[in-house]
């Protein structure tokens, strides 16, 4: 690899203790994002893409935790840092962006205070400062008289408009990594490719690294440097994305890839590969996508594959290493 | 606006209606021996003849400028009996909010912030003894440890007190303020628990938020996200129940007032009722009503001052 790594996720696992068992979300996960790369992660809903993002950002919710693995910025560890030392990441080096605008912001307070105060809480500005950063973020994300609209609050907004600010926010202090956890899922779908095209825009401005949690396959192959495949909690490909959308290897993958329809109808959900995900509680010996694998031979039922080489990419299919031995 | 109107003119109507069907005025006023022509002589002074809707409008104007009659029980006019007990009744149910508001906020956003600790646990059980103990046995159980075993406060009274205006005031003296010690508790207790419950639940559930995620999420303290975010965004409810339970303070004060021999306008209800006094037994309920119309005023008000949403909302209403 060319570029130095900004973050590097290793065999990350994790775990909810619940009253009958413990339930694995993410299990044994491998990343790598290099700084200002936008890593795509798609999945069907539970694959654990959020509670990947959240452990990242180490904000999973109790009692959801970490029980394996670790999470390294820089090449300095992040993932068992005090809560105090975690704080100052947040937000500084590691932002977020969450798929609803209409909740993200606190509805009693300006959007321009909550701007203001994220500034000061990580930036050593004045008062004053703080108010003229806070205006030109607001430019910057494409809202009209900032200066005016930095009084209002968050009911003053459209939706897009909120989501803008919360773009704002997310880069208030200027951090080198974003998680984006399905930023337009929630919005209409006419301003979603605003929405994506303000966020490439400004990431690769400020060389921000995105790591972008999606439904939409055509986001990814328009936004993304690589995209990372989950399923039921592991990834099941990973690589730079022409490969991926082209060259697919993991029979999952294949199957989305088959789902994605022309650039032109875009919208399209995950779901068009028959049957569904395993409950967490119900996965399968072997490898997890088994049940609905038309080509699962005898060993997938045995062993579960971890990721393999496949051409530029990684892939945990067991067909992977069948090729490479014939 | 409106609303308070008719809410009042309601109130104002029941305590009508209780002046003319309960016990004949003149009789109670006159005794056995008056003769008839002059009986009908006094229906006719006192307007009793006319009819209904006249007399309900008499009462309405009558009230509305604090003029109830005189008290059967006393013969003082009704409106300044209850004027002299009022500040006794306001001074003890403000000391009883403040109490409920100054110890059961704190409490609650722990036991909100922390569910799990041992304290939270403990403050919760014992939240629950003073929600089920009923007022009066409260008092007495005060009474008992305080002033009967340890001696350390009055059991009964105001103590001194210092007069400004029409407004006899406690908060001047030392015995006034020990005196208000003991009945502001048992009357706040119960409002105490219940807003320290409120806040609680109102904090777990604004600390689920996607706002509270997010800014922790922007690296905020914990400092900024509880007491910044999360604990404005409990206040509404809060403000809400804290007037609502203002109004009953005030007219559950009654209990308390009997309890502590406290002057004020419970105690003089109760007394009233005993001696079927209707004139301030009305007044009374007038006071009651009105002060629960403007406590809802308030409460209106101090919306708008907390949730910007209504603000805009109020505009735009207003501007019609
Ligand atoms: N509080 C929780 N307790 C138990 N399981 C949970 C909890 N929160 C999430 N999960 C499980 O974690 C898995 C991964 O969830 P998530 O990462 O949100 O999926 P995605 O974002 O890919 O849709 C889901 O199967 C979900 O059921
Ligand atoms: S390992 Fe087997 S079951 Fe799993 S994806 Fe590959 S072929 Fe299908
Ligand atoms: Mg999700």
């Amino acid at each position: 690899m060319t570029s130095p790594k900004l973050l590097e996720v290793r065999n990350l696992r994790v775990e909810f203790p619940t009253r009958r068992g413990t339930l694995v979300a993410v299990d044994d996960v491998s990343l790598d994002i290099a700084a200002g790369e936008v890593l795509g992660v798609v999945g069907e809903s539970g694959a654990g893409k959020s509670m990947t993002g959240a452990a990242i950002i180490g904000l999973l919710e109790p009692p959801g935790r970490i029980a394996a693995g670790e999470i390294r910025l820089e090449g300095r560890r992040i993932d068992n840092l005090p809560y105090n030392e975690m704080r100052k990441i947040r937000g500084r080096q590691i932002g977020a962006i969450f798929q609803d605008p209409l909740t993200s912001l606190n509805p009693l307070y300006k959007v321009g205070d909550q701007l203001i105060e994220t500034i000061l809480t990580h930036l050593p500005l004045t008062q004053a400062q703080a108010r003229d950063r806070a205006v030109k973020l607001l430019e910057d994300v494409g809202i009209p008289s900032a200066s005016e609209r930095i009084n209002h609050y968050p009911h003053q907004f459209s939706g897009g408009m909120r989501q803008r600010v919360v773009i704002a926010l997310a880069l208030a202090a200027e951090p080198k990594l974003i998680i984006a956890d399905e930023p337009t899922t929630a919005l209409d779908v006419s301003i979603q490719a605003q929405i994506i095209t303000l966020l490439k825009r400004l990431c690769r401005e400020h060389g921000t690294a995105v790591m972008l949690v999606t439904h939409d396959m055509g986001v990814i192959a328009e936004t993304a440097d690589r995209v990372a495949v989950m399923y039921a909690g592991r990834i099941a490909e990973i690589g730079p994305v022409q490969d991926v959308i082209k060259r697919p290897h993991h029979p999952y993958t294949i199957g989305l890839m088959g789902a994605i329809p022309t650039m032109t109808h875009k919208v399209e959900r995950l779901t068009q590969i028959d049957g569904s995900m395993p409950r967490l509680n119900a996965i399968p010996k072997g490898c997890a996508f088994n049940p609905r694998c038309p080509k699962a031979f005898d060993r997938c039922y045995r062993d579960r594959p971890d990721p393999m080489p496949a051409g530029n990419s990684l892939a945990a299919c067991w067909l992977v290493e069948e090729k490479a031995h014939v | 606006m409106v609303q308070a109107v008719l809410v009042m003119l309601a109130v104002a109507f029941i305590a009508f209606t209780m002046f003319n069907f309960v016990g004949d005025p003149v009789a109670i006023m006159a005794g056995q021996d008056l003769p008839a022509e002059q009986r009908v002589e006094l229906r006719k002074t006192l307007g009793l003849d006319d009819p209904t809707p006249v007399r309900f409008a008499r009462f309405v104007a009558n009230a509305a400028q604090g003029q109830f009659g005189l008290s059967y029980r006393t013969t003082e006019p009704v409106g300044r009996m209850i004027l002299d007990r009022l500040p006794a009744t306001l001074e003890l149910s403000l000391i009883a909010v403040l109490v409920a508001l100054v110890i059961g906020i704190p409490m609650g956003v722990f036991s909100g912030l922390y569910p799990h600790h041992w304290i939270s646990r403990a403050m919760m059980t014992v939240s629950l003894i003073g929600i089920s103990l009923p007022t009066f046995l409260i008092g007495i159980l005060l009474i008992l440890i305080f002033a009967v075993m340890l001696g350390w406060l009055p059991s009964f009274g105001r103590g001194d007190t210092v007069k400004i205006g029409f407004w006899t005031t406690g908060f001047l003296t030392v015995s006034g303020w020990k005196a208000i010690i003991l009945p502001s508790i048992t009357l706040g207790l119960f409002q105490m628990t219940l807003i320290m419950r409120l806040v609680r639940s109102e904090m777990l559930e604004v600390l689920r938020t996607d706002y509270i995620k997010f800014a922790r999420a922007r690296g905020l303290t914990n400092r900024a996200v509880h007491f910044g975010h999360a604990l404005k965004n409990t206040l509404v409810p809060v403000i809400t129940i804290t007037g609502l339970q203002l109004g009953s303070i005030i007219a559950f004060a009654i209990i308390t007032e009997t309890v502590f021999s406290w002057p004020g306008v419970g105690l003089l209800f109760l007394q009233s009722v005993q001696a079927v006094d209707i004139p301030v037994m009305a007044a009374y309920l007038v006071l009651i009503g009105l002060l629960f119309v403007l406590i809802n005023l308030i409460v209106d008000v101090l919306y708008f001052v907390v949730d910007p949403r209504l603000r805009s909302q109020g505009a735009k209403a207003g501007a019609k």
